[in-house]
């Protein structure tokens, strides 16, 4: 019954921000609800909270089933840590009809909270949607100049991706003995191996395209630059995670043979992935372009890593899942605060803020570390296991993967140069004040970068309980 | 029998109610108590509790799904009815009555529709529901796209009846009888005897069918007649008047198909991709919303076609909901089009400022068409593709049909974006607060299916 409420928390607050107008209210019952999701979640993930079970399609035996395990609660932990700060740091940003915007992000955060919790495959489906369609009118509505078009090839995309899932979803089903959508059905489902294989495909092709992993990526660099900076939070430092939890969730326990035999193919598309994106990530002057890249890099290494199906590797993803959503938003949020001061996000037309708000420059500084994974920082310990999975599974691709490393160094470090260092350029001479509200956040995300760099052990615990599931029979 | 008898009399009534008054809004009111008391007329013969009968010497046959399309249809006409019904009014010049005649009789049609047993019926059925529907595409008589479709839409009707008529010949021709009999199965072999005469009349069936429900390549007619009838008679025939010809045609098939072996999947797999195909590609470059509309009905066709490829209670299920959500939708969309000043994409720009809840309904309409999920037309694909797997479709049918559902988003959304995205002032007349009540009550059933689709087959079993 808990987990019913949590989710209900976001859906009332959106409700409820339609009725109210006036920006004050609006930016405290967004930061309220953000808030007490996050209790929630610390609740769901320190006491032990029963499953919510209700029939729901009696005819077609679906049901309202939610419930946390250890992989579903590191994700709802990131997605209740995200929102809170996100509001909070863009509670200054100038927006028409925030009701309206809030309310909408808020419907985007029980989506994804909804994805995370599904235990049926039909209520999967259905968040799923729910999750993408709230972000289809938060992007066309206060995105960039070139939204519209953006935003829709990102919307046909994802349906596209996500009807594929469907077929998946409907072909396991028919094949059930008991004609059921529950996670534990469809593994027993009685397909052929090649039945197998297509079904494998066609959940793929819905998470590839989200995650998004090479080919399927071209919406993501243009999404993420057109979108207004809060959703672009949302979209990299919590979406992107469907994919990589869809396939942890629903891939690897539903198609183990499948799984293992499209490994290879799929390793390697994440590696030209991942050195695509960094190469691309290089030549970028947008910082919002090259954060972008940069994420298109870790994601394709958080599934290479899933793919060698090494219980060290998954670990790794596990963790980076939670350590990657809170490196990037970090990265996100400091960018957005150089935009909203000085009007550019190029970095050409930057530089010197080390000189005018030095409490950023420590900020940015701590935050492209952990963009790097140097040890200390969280993302050191997943990127670690990863590699060392991948090594596992062929030296030659984890050798090629390692390359990465070294490009994210050249293009993070270059962006602190040219942002942070050298002479105070124009555009930062407008900079103001400092933004106390978004630097309270940057902080305490930067103490939690920290904090489990250094104690990662808790995060180990919590997915503890899933590793268990896909690796001890 | 109910509900053939009592349409019959209500039309009847109807044509010569300007008799009892003059006044358009009782002759409406008048015909909205008529639906309300066919309908009932139907339930009782659904529940048992009065039912007109006598011997139709095998002509008729009334089951549980018969009746129960027949309630959908009533039900769906009675709202359409509910809520067009000052637009209905404004047509030609103080016709009311007549049209609600016609409304009768057409449904009379459809009741023939789903419950005859015999090839003649089906033709009497075809002509009673079209005859009425040349009519009222043709009712505004001072426009020339209006005559100019009633006629094309007369002379392309008449030719695909006749093409009914010789391929019922030829299967008379073939079994010596007109009535819907299994077909020979061979007791050794357990295959079909085909006959060429039978295979033949099949096929040209097939061909007039496809015709009444517009799919490609015999949906030309459609953008026209669709375009130039006045547009509250358009949201009657791309619902209600298009899901009975579907009834019809699955109860045609749903024996016969057996009688063309393997070729029936071969030509049924061609109509359903070329449907898809033109409808949705077509669809996408239209400017006005009406013929976009037009073209999207075709679309939707292609998705309803997928009920003929199996035989179960799956399909039956699929085709109901999917009519019921399609129609829902369609006849939500064509209200908010009437009160349109011209129908292209752009006279939508800027809705949502103007009339933020119009715009709502009309994007939550546009979702159920496309397939978002959380309204009935999500349900309606899900039930269509789950049919279509379990009736041994090759996943390749499936692919095409969510492809094509994909492009389908492009052109629905192109009227959402219209509306929420482009600043400008939309060329609307006024709407009142009960037209949008009335809008809402659409929309509401559509999130209620779209929840729990099941409620609608409640009714179908008991």
């Amino acid at each position: 019954m808990f987990l019913l409420l949590f989710l209900l928390i976001p859906i009332f607050a959106a409700i409820a921000l339609l009725f109210i107008k006036k920006e004050q209210s609006v930016n405290l019952i967004a930061v309220a609800s953000g808030l007490l999701t996050l209790l929630g979640a610390l609740h769901i993930i320190l006491n032990k909270t029963g499953d919510f079970d209700a029939s729901w399609l009696p005819i077609l035996n679906s049901r309202f089933l939610l419930q946390a395990d250890g992989l579903s609660k590191i994700l709802i932990l990131l997605t209740a840590i995200s929102f809170p700060a996100i509001f909070i740091a863009t509670s200054n940003n100038q927006t028409n009809q925030k009701n309206v915007f809030v309310s909408l992000m808020l419907l985007t955060q029980a989506g994804l909270m909804g994805v995370f919790l599904a235990g049926d495959a039909l209520l999967f489906y259905f968040f799923w949607e729910l999750a993408l369609i709230p972000v289809y009118f938060l992007c066309s509505i206060w995105g960039g100049e070139k939204r519209i078009a953006v935003t829709f090839k990102f919307f046909i995309y994802t349906f596209l991706g996500s009807l594929f899932m469907l077929i998946g979803i409907i072909l396991l089903y028919s094949n059930t003995a008991d004609h059921s959508f529950l996670i534990a059905s469809l593994k027993h489902a009685n397909v052929s191996p090649a039945q197998s294989a297509t079904a494998f495909a066609l959940f793929f092709i819905a998470f590839a395209i989200k995650m998004p992993i090479f080919p399927f990526h071209t919406w993501q660099p243009d999404a993420y630059e057109q979108s207004p900076t809060a959703v672009t939070m949302v979209l990299s430092a919590v979406m992107v995670k469907m994919g990589l939890y869809g396939i942890i969730r629903w891939l690897m326990p539903l198609f183990p043979s499948a799984f293992l035999a499209h490994a290879n193919m799929v390793i390697v598309l994440s590696v030209i992935g991942i050195l695509y994106a960094s190469f691309i990530a290089i030549r970028q002057d947008d910082m919002k372009r090259l954060i972008a890249y940069s994420s298109i890099a870790h994601i394709g290494l958080m599934n290479a890593a899933l793919f060698t199906h090494n219980q060290v590797g998954v670990q790794g993803a596990l963790i980076q899942l939670f350590s990657h959503g809170v490196n990037v938003l970090g990265l996100w949020i400091i960018a957005d605060v150089i935009e909203q001061q000085t009007g550019t996000r190029s970095m050409k037309a930057l530089g010197g803020i080390s000189k005018k708000q030095p409490t950023l420059a420590i900020l940015l500084v701590g935050f492209a570390f952990a963009n790097i994974a140097l040890p200390l920082t969280n993302a050191f310990i997943g990127e670690f296991l990863m590699f060392n999975s991948l090594f596992q599974f062929n030296p030659w691709v984890a050798a090629a993967a390692g390359v990465s490393v070294v490009l994210a160094a050249i293009y993070t470090l270059n962006m602190v140069q040219k942002v942070a260092y050298g002479e105070v350029s124009e555009a930062t001479n407008l900079m103001t004040a400092p933004n106390k509200n978004a630097q309270g956040v940057l902080i305490v995300l930067l103490v939690i970068v920290f904090v489990t760099g250094v104690y990662p052990q808790p995060l180990f615990d919590v997915t503890a309980d899933t590793l268990k599931q896909l690796f001890v029979k | 029998m109910n509900a053939i008898i009592v349409s019959t009399l209500l039309g009847v009534v109807m044509m010569f109610c300007s008799w009892i008054t003059t006044s358009a809004k009782a002759q409406r009111n008048i015909g909205l108590v008529g639906m309300l008391i066919l309908i009932v007329a139907n339930l009782a013969q659904l529940k048992g509790w009065w039912v007109i009968d006598f011997d139709t010497k095998g002509m008729l046959a009334f089951n549980q799904i018969g009746l129960f399309a027949n309630m959908t249809l009533f039900i769906l006409t009675f709202l359409y009815v509910w809520i067009n019904g000052e637009e209905i009014e404004k047509v030609g010049n103080n016709h009311t009555a007549d049209y609600y005649a016609i409304f009768f009789f057409i449904l009379c049609g459809v009741s023939v529709l789903t419950s005859f047993d015999n090839l003649l019926m089906l033709f009497i059925g075809i002509e009673i529901l079209s005859i009425p529907l040349y009519i009222l595409t043709g009712s505004d008589k001072k426009n020339l796209l209006s005559n100019e479709a009633s006629l094309k839409y007369f002379l392309m009707g008449s030719f695909s009846t006749g093409i009914l008529l010789l391929g019922i010949t030829f299967i008379y021709g073939a079994t010596g009888s007109f009535h819907l009999t299994m077909p020979v199965v061979n007791p050794t072999t357990h295959m079909v005897t085909e006959h060429f005469l039978m295979s033949a009349g099949l096929i040209l069936l097939f061909a007039s069918m496809n015709f009444k429900v517009s799919a490609a390549p015999f949906h030309f007619w459609t953008p026209d007649v669709y375009d130039g009838a006045p547009t509250v008679f358009t949201s009657f025939m791309a619902t209600i008047v298009k899901a009975a010809g579907f009834i019809a045609f699955i109860k045609v098939f749903e024996t016969q198909r057996m009688a063309l072996g393997f070729t029936w999947y071969i030509i049924l797999s061609f109509v359903i991709v070329s449907t898809l195909l033109i409808g949705n590609i077509t669809a996408v470059f239209q400017r006005s919303v009406k013929r976009m509309l037009a073209y999207s009905s075709i679309a939707q066709a292609g998705f309803m076609l997928f009920a003929l490829y199996g035989n179960s209670i799956f399909n039956t299920e699929a085709i109901l909901l999917y009519i019921v959500a399609y129609s829902l939708a369609t006849i939500g969309l064509f209200a908010v089009l009437v009160k349109m000043k011209d129908y292209s994409f752009e006279s939508f720009n800027g809705l949502a400022k103007q009339h933020p809840v119009l715009a709502f309904l009309t994007t939550l309409f546009l979702f159920s068409l496309a397939g978002i999920p959380l309204t009935a037309g999500f349900f309606a694909k899900y039930y269509m593709l789950n049919a279509l797997l379990t009736a041994g479709a090759g996943l390749w049918l499936l692919i095409v049909a969510i492809l094509f559902a994909a492009v389908s988003v492009f052109y629905y959304f192109k009227l959402v974006q219209a509306m929420y995205f482009t600043p400008g002032t939309p060329a609307i007349n006024e709407i009142d607060k009960t037209y949008e009540f009335k809008l809402w009550v659409l929309a509401a059933l559509i999130l209620i299916l779209g929840v729990f689709p099941s409620m609608l087959f409640n009714y179908l079993y008991f």
